[in-house]
């Protein structure tokens, strides 16, 4: 495959990248994600080979990339009230406080439920993206579905 | 009352195409600072419909007549130049500034770096002589040929000259066939006559 001109790439795939963003590192974050994600995708780009499936590929190092920096930074506590205007949460108050819930999710189960419901990625996609089989994907959104009630409870 | 499920798939259903496109924005301008972006495009309007201009570091290294399918221009750049290829309209000023001037009449000569990288060969230097013929003149193929080095190759001028990647810039327009008749337009016939006579060199 030849990789296509770099605007048609970011054009297609910029939305699910923030949506994946949005979900998995926060509304404060997710703009220096965004940046370093396609930063990191175009310096590798003139290089791929063989990719076939571009969207899968940018999640990646988006997964990637907001693991890492989340580590460097270490989790910081955002009160609710504090947190901007997000669309992306949709316009309840109830669904902001459960997104909140998210972001306190182990690393992988937080990237398979946003995948899976804010992205809504088949789980066979969800595997590649993080790794695992399709099988441990959806473990991975079982486990994490548990942990959320029990937080709401 | 919904299922969790049905509450977390609400996010799907939120547009965020407009954060993402303002981030798109801002990644470019980073790209930029970076020097991550090998080829600059932009598509500008013209007298002949909307043209497509790139350009390398080096100078402009294609510009695509209306009529040329934008996207496959797109593909072969990334192909042939790099993949690095961006929207970016601020790197293109100066040779949308001249090519207005040019159109308007005001301007008989562009002073622009040219990256000939798409060309090769005998073609290279045909197009080469074809940007020294002076507004408001016209040659021939057979010239061109013969100052290319070859007189015989007369039909190879006319293929180099149909495969000039940076048209009106490197005026292929004021190349006629031996003899006087227009010849090949990539543009269209009607597009190089309207170019001839704009710059007084037929009637």
């Amino acid at each position: 495959m030849r990789p296509p001109p770099f605007q048609a790439f970011l054009d297609g795939h910029r939305e699910e990248v923030y949506r994946f963003l949005t979900g998995f590192v926060g509304p404060h974050d997710v703009d220096d994600a965004f940046q370093e994600t396609f930063l990191s995708a175009l310096r590798a780009y003139p290089s791929l080979r063989n990719e076939t499936n571009l969207k899968s590929w940018v999640l990646t190092i988006a997964y990637r990339k907001a693991m890492d920096s989340h580590r460097g930074r270490g989790r910081r506590a955002v009160p609710v009230e504090d947190l901007p205007e997000q669309p992306s949460r949709g316009s309840h108050a109830e669904d902001h406080a459960l997104w909140d819930l998210v972001q306190a999710l182990p690393g992988k189960q937080r990237a398979a439920v946003v995948q899976r419901y804010a992205v809504g990625l088949p789980y066979k996609e969800i595997g590649a993206i993080l790794d695992c089989t399709e099988e441990a994907a959806r473990q991975n959104v079982r486990e994490a579905l548990k942990k959320l009630k029990e937080m709401m409870s | 009352m919904s299922t969790l499920e049905d509450r977390l798939e609400r996010a799907q259903r939120v547009s965020v195409g407009e954060a993402a496109a303002q981030g798109a924005a801002r990644f470019v301008k980073a790209a930029e600072e970076e020097k991550l972006v090998d080829v600059a495009f932009a598509r500008v309007d013209s007298p002949f419909g909307e043209l497509l201009i790139a350009s390398t570091r080096k100078g402009v290294v294609q510009l695509s007549l209306h009529g040329y399918d934008q996207n496959e221009t797109l593909e072969d750049l990334a192909h042939k130049v790099s993949p690095r290829i961006f929207e970016a309209p601020g790197r293109l000023d100066e040779v949308r500034r001249e090519l207005d001037e040019y159109f308007a009449g005001k301007r008989k000569s562009f002073d622009l770096p040219l990256d000939w990288q798409l060309s090769h060969g005998f073609a290279l230097r045909v197009l080469k002589a074809t940007a020294r013929i002076p507004y408001g003149r016209v040659s021939s193929y057979r010239e061109m040929a013969e100052k290319a080095g070859n007189v015989r190759a007369t039909r190879a001028a006319g293929n180099a000259l149909g495969g000039n990647a940076i048209p009106i810039i490197v005026p292929c327009h004021r190349v006629l066939r031996t003899g006087g008749g227009l010849g090949g337009y990539g543009g269209g016939l009607p597009m190089k006559e309207a170019l001839l006579k704009m710059e007084g060199a037929i009637l």
